[in-house]
Order: C-alpha cells, then sequence, then structure tokens
C-alpha cells in the first residue's frame, strides 16, 4: 500500500470545481513533483492533505488512516509536515524560535512543569534546542540562530520554513514550491537540500515550477491542469508528453518543439 | 509630538541599558515598599487604600495581559473572572469559617485562616467561568470574540445583581446580615506587634503587602509561562495561526489555556479583594472596569509586565492624581473651591483626552514588549511603494506613447 492515496478526489468552491477526480499517490522513500500551469489545483490538493480544506468527495489516505476532517494540528503530529507558498514564518521569532515552536508535538511539559522549573522541563528544553539547532545545520542556517525570520533573505526565510516542517519529525513533507523566487545558485543549493532530505528517510513531495528542480530530483511526476491530472511517470516521459506541452504552451507547440 | 515621542523612546532605551535597569528596580522597590509606610504614619489611610487598590489592579492587568497580550485574544468582560473570584471568595469563606469554628491554629481565632486557606484555591471559580466561556467562543475571532466575552462579563454582572442561586445578595451585596467576614491571620499580629508609637499598622498596609507578594508570585510565573513550550505556542498562534497549526499547535487548546490562566488571576484577585475590603456588590463590577483594565494592557504596552504594571499604576492614579492637583493649596488662588471640585469631575474627561493622544503617538503602548511593538508598528513599506510607483509610471508612460503615436 502507497504511503499516500489520495481518490477520486473532488474540491469544489461554490461554482468552481478545483479538483476534479484526481488521483494520486505516493510511495514511501519517493520524491515526487506535482507541476501544473498557476490555477491548477496544486495548492488546493496540498490544503486538502494538511487539512485546511475538505474535499467535497473522494477519499485521503495516510499510511492507511483517513485525513479527512481531521485538523491541520492532527495530520502534523501523524507525520505530514508542509511549507507555504506564500512563505507562512513567524516573522517576529529568531530563527531558533521558528524552529522550536514546531518541537511542539514532540514535546509533553505541562505548563505547571515549567513553572515549577522541574528537572524533565529543564531537560525537555535542552533537548528542543539542541534538536533545532540540528535542524538549522541540516538546512544552513547554523549561524542565523539569534536574527529575526523577518531579516532573513528570501532563500534562507525558504530554508527556515523547510527547517520548521523538518522539525516536527515528518514522514511525508509537502513542499510547496520551494524554489520560487530563488536564483540559480539558490537553486542549486535547494536541490541537494531537497536530496538530503530523502536520504534521512523522509519522503517528499513537492509543487514547482522550476523543470531543473523537478527533471533534476524527481522520480515520478504528476501533471495538474485545471483540476484534473493528465499526465503521471518519469520525468522523461512527462518532459515528451504532448498533453503537458499543450497545457503548459498551448496547441500547435508541440509541433514547434518536434520542429525545433 | 515629535519632542515628546523622542522623550518617550530615550526613557525606553535608558531603561533598556544595565545601568538604567538596575537604578530603576532599586527606586521600584524603594517606592513600592516603603510609600504605603511613609502614608500610613503621616496618617494618611486614604493613600494606603489607593497604592493597594493599584495593586490589585496590577494583578488584574497581569492577568488579562496573558489573554489579550500573550494569546492576542481581546477579552471586554474580564472583569467577570474577578466578580465570580470575590463572590467565591465570600461564599466559600463563609462555609470554612463555619467549619472551623472550636479549632486551635497557633494563637489566631481559627476563622482567621479561611482567607490562607482558600487562597490556593481561589483560582479555581475563575479558571471554570474561564473554561465555560472560552470553550464554546474560542472558535470566534477577533470583534466577535470581544463582542461575546463583553456579553459574558454584562451576564455575570446582571446573574449578580439578581441574587442568582441566592448566593450573591442581589444589589445590596455581600456580607449580608447575620455573615461576617473574618480577618486574615496575620493582619492582627501586625497590628499588634508592628505598631510603634503614632504609626499603627493597619489593615489596609497588611493587605496592601498580601497584594505586593501575589504581584512577585504573578510575574514570576507569567516569566516562566512566556519562556516555555506553552508561551512559544502562544507567539506563534498571534504571529500566524494557520502556520502555528500546520506546525502542531493546537489552537483551541493553547487559546483555553490563556483563557484559563488568565481567568485564574481574576479569581485571585476577586478573592483577596473581598477578604480585604470586606464588602462586594454588583457596581465594583461594571462593564467600565473591564474597560479600564483593557486599557491598562493597551496603554503600558501588550504583551510586556513592566508596561502593563505601569499601565494600571496610570491608570488607577492619574484621576486621583488630577482631582489631587485641582484641590491642591497651591492652586487655591487661581481656582475657587467649586472650580476645583469642577476640574475633579472632569478627570475622566481629562484623562481620556490624555488616553487618545496617547495612542496617536504611540501606538504600541509606554512599555512595549518589543515583539509587541515590532508586530503593531507596520512593516517598513518604502520597497512596497517604490514598486507601486514604478508600476504607475510605466503604465501610464505607456498611455503618453500611444497618444503620441
Amino acid at each position: 500500500m502507497a504511503m499516500l492515496e489520495v481518490n477520486n478526489v473532488t474540491m469544489q468552491f461554490g461554482g468552481l470545481k478545483a479538483l476534479a477526480n484526481v488521483d494520486f499517490r505516493v510511495e514511501e522513500g519517493e520524491i515526487v513533483a506535482l507541476i501544473g500551469p498557476n490555477g491548477a489545483g496544486k495548492t488546493t490538493l496540498f490544503n486538502l492533505l494538511t487539512g485546511i480544506y475538505r474535499p467535497t468527495e473522494g477519499t485521503i489516505e495516510f499510511k492507511g488512516t483517513s485525513l479527512i476532517g481531521k485538523k491541520a494540528n492532527k495530520i502534523c503530529i501523524m507525520g505530514v509536515a508542509r511549507t507555504f507558498q506564500n512563505i507562512r514564518l513567524f516573522a517576529n521569532m529568531t530563527t531558533l524560535e521558528n524552529v522550536m515552536v514546531a518541537r511542539h508535538t514532540r514535546t509533553r511539559a505541562t505548563p505547571l512543569m515549567s513553572v515549577l522549573g522541574t528537572r524533565a522541563f529543564k531537560r525537555e528544553e535542552e533537548h528542543t534546542v539542541d534538536e533545532s539547532r540540528k535542524w538549522l545545520r541540516f538546512v544552513g542556517l547554523e549561524g542565523k540562530a539569534n536574527e529575526l525570520a523577518m531579516n532573513l533573505p528570501y532563500g534562507e526565510q525558504r530554508k527556515l520554513e523547510i527547517a520548521r516542517a523538518l522539525a516536527t519529525e515528518p514522514s511525508l513533507i509537502l513542499l510547496d514550491e520551494p524554489a520560487a523566487g530563488m536564483n540559480p545558485q539558490e537553486t542549486a543549493s535547494l536541490t541537494r537540500l531537497i536530496g538530503k532530505i530523502r536520504e534521512t528517510g523522509i519522503t517528499v513531495l513537492l509543487i514547482e515550477h522550476d523543470m531543473k528542480v523537478v527533471m533534476g530530483i524527481a522520480d515520478r511526476v504528476s501533471v495538474l491542469d485545471f483540476g484534473e491530472k493528465i499526465a503521471e511517470g518519469k520525468p522523461e516521459e512527462i518532459q515528451r508528453n504532448p498533453k503537458v506541452i499543450e497545457a503548459y504552451l498551448g496547441s500547435g507547440a508541440e509541433a514547434l518543439m518536434a520542429e525545433g | 509630538m515629535a519632542a515628546i515621542r523622542n522623550g518617550l523612546t530615550a526613557v525606553n532605551d535608558f531603561f533598556s541599558t544595565r545601568v538604567g535597569r538596575i537604578l530603576f528596580f532599586v527606586v521600584l522597590a524603594a517606592i513600592t515598599l516603603f510609600m504605603p509606610v511613609f502614608f500610613q504614619a503621616a496618617g494618611n489611610v486614604f493613600m494606603v487604600r489607593i497604592f493597594a487598590l493599584v495593586g490589585i489592579y496590577v494583578l488584574l492587568a497581569l492577568g488579562l495581559n496573558i489573554i489579550v497580550g500573550s494569546a492576542g485574544l481581546l477579552n471586554l468582560g474580564y472583569i467577570a473572572f474577578y466578580a465570580v473570584g470575590a463572590y467565591a471568595g465570600m461564599n466559600l469563606g463563609f462555609l470554612v469559617q463555619e467549619l472551623l469554628v472550636g479549632l486551635e491554629f497557633f494563637g489566631e481565632a481559627p476563622e482567621n485562616w479561611s482567607y490562607w486557606m482558600l487562597l490556593p484555591f481561589a483560582a479555581i471559580p475563575g479558571v471554570v467561568a474561564g473554561i465555560a466561556i472560552g470553550a464554546p467562543v474560542l472558535r470566534l475571532r477577533g470583534d466577535y470574540l470581544a463582542i461575546v466575552t463583553l456579553g459574558f462579563g454584562e451576564i455575570v454582572r446582571i446573574a449578580i445583581t439578581n441574587d442568582i442561586f441566592g448566593l450573591t445578595n442581589g444589589a445590596s451585596g455581600l456580607p449580608g446580615v447575620g455573615q461576617t467576614v473574618a480577618p486574615a491571620a496575620g493582619q492582627l499580629w501586625a497590628r499588634e506587634n508592628l505598631s510603634t508609637g503614632n504609626f499603627i499598622f493597619s489593615k489596609d498596609l497588611f493587605w496592601y503587602y498580601v497584594i505586593i507578594a501575589l504581584v512577585l508570585f504573578t510575574i514570576f510565573v507569567i516569566t516562566r509561562l512566556d519562556n516555555s513550550r506553552l508561551g512559544r505556542a502562544w507567539v506563534a498562534m498571534r504571529e500566524d495561526e494557520v502556520a502555528a497549526s500546520s506546525v502542531g499547535v493546537n489552537i483551541l487548546t493553547t487559546k483555553l489555556w490563556a483563557f484559563a490562566l488568565g481567568a485564574a488571576w481574576g479569581g485571585i484577585a476577586g478573592h483577596t479583594y473581598a477578604y480585604w475590603v470586606g464588602f462586594i456588590s454588583p457596581e465594583s463590577f461594571n462593564f467600565m472596569e473591564s474597560v479600564l483594565i483593557v486599557c491598562m494592557v493597551v496603554l503600558g504596552g501588550m504583551g510586556s509586565i513592566p508596561g502593563v504594571i505601569l499601565g494600571a499604576v496610570l491608570i488607577t492614579a492619574v484621576p486621583e492624581l488630577i482631582r489631587a492637583i485641582a484641590t491642591s493649596p497651591a492652586l487655591s488662588g487661581l481656582l475657587t473651591p467649586e472650580q476645583a471640585a469642577a476640574v475633579g469631575d472632569y478627570r475622566f474627561l481629562i484623562f481620556g483626552g490624555l488616553m487618545v493622544v496617547m495612542m496617536a503617538i504611540r501606538p504600541q503602548g509606554f512599555l512595549p514588549s518589543k515583539r509587541r511593538a515590532r508586530e503593531l508598528k507596520p512593516v517598513d513599506d518604502t520597497i512596497l511603494a517604490q514598486e507601486n510607483q514604478q508600476l504607475w509610471e510605466a503604465e501610464h508612460k505607456h498611455d503618453s506613447d500611444s497618444d503620441i503615436i
């Protein structure tokens, strides 16, 4: 059984069908890319997976348990973490604090323990700091622990968001356009980072427009267009798929591609 | 305006330095500990009472600050928790005093221990009320939550006025006929053993020190909480609820903790007030009081302990100060006694005006927490403005080009 199984999911916003009968799977250990033109429903799918929306129809199962109707924090506890297309950091917290917040579900100290300052509480706090620093090091932000998130350059904010997601100890991480707005250098280092995430045993599902990133690391690519899945397969196959080319470039482009 | 603003910033910066901090705390501790003694020695019991009252408001403002400042939930009915604490304290007190009759404790009359015995549990009625109102309404956001809490405050006040369950004695207040509030153990001892000559260690002075101890305890607890798992969750939730829940913070539970803990201090303050003054009635718990406490938090600086304390001191003390100045002998040449009394009557108007000015020049409050100040100050949007300007120019350039063609 696949780690994540999306079956026949439809999402309707009033008269608009953002997703129509989408089937979708992610196997453990894979890097799967979700691509498609703007407005194809990619982020909607992410929001369905993380409990922000509830699908109009269909089932979503993670490791055999349904995610439908579960709250975002419950889904996080189950092991699905995410980043956001429009970066959503805690802007006025430091880099380290941002990651420490993400340890919330993996720590147990009660308010009473923190007020009394018990040994268990202190030990847990130390552990939280250690873990958080570890993830900052993992994404290459160890030198910026005490900077405010809002003061980081754009590329580093994206990395911090990934570190924060990783600190929740997920088994599946959803990255929403992690390379958006990055320069080629930053994109290259991000691609390496995604490879590193997979090496730790975490499954990756990403939305990405930058084909260099997608073709470089994805094991499998799914293409959405107007809320429907139009293609799925290995990156090379997708690159040659006439339907995909049409979706991105319009009809007739295929002929041009063949000539060029 | 600019001068005032710069002055305030300079004061804030000075208190942020090490020397400034130490000096500030020494002076503050001296005033806090010895001023009431000085007033008592001068026979001015009224001022001692004002000091103790300020202390009660500091407790309330610190409690509300957990809800408004830490968790970012506007609560306009906070006084209800105070009322619940006060009435529960009184009623449980009557009960415990009866149970204790005939027992012996450390030389004091046994019923005198009722305040102290109930103090560890004083938070419970507040917490129960906090959860009762919080659990159903915390799904609401912003203004809606404010309106529901406002309604809750009024419901509690009206219930008390109507002698709910026969526990509140309606508009005439508690204690009713045949009921007495025992003095707290230690009060009589202090009067007998710490008074010298003309100086009497009064009941008000005793309670003032009890309240100060409670304030210190509160500061300790809040500081610990802010630097814990829960404190971080509060900040995260305030900044971005969606992101916070996506990293595993349970928004409802986190809000409920803030509500319950804030309400707990309402309960403690109410219990203490009831025993100190020895009389409570519904008019002490009206909507204006809730508004004043919100003002204390906002004026002083949301989320900042020193700020909130300053806010409570200013809001309780400034109206009294205006009255005192208006009726002072120094101004007797300028103002007739009638005029002075009139100024005294207008003190809330003057005070309201000061608040408006304050909000115009320093919306983040006098001593804001650094984080809160940043949150309330609009982000530097020069880049955005530049971008808009460029877009506008580009568009209009296009227009004029097409005109030429």
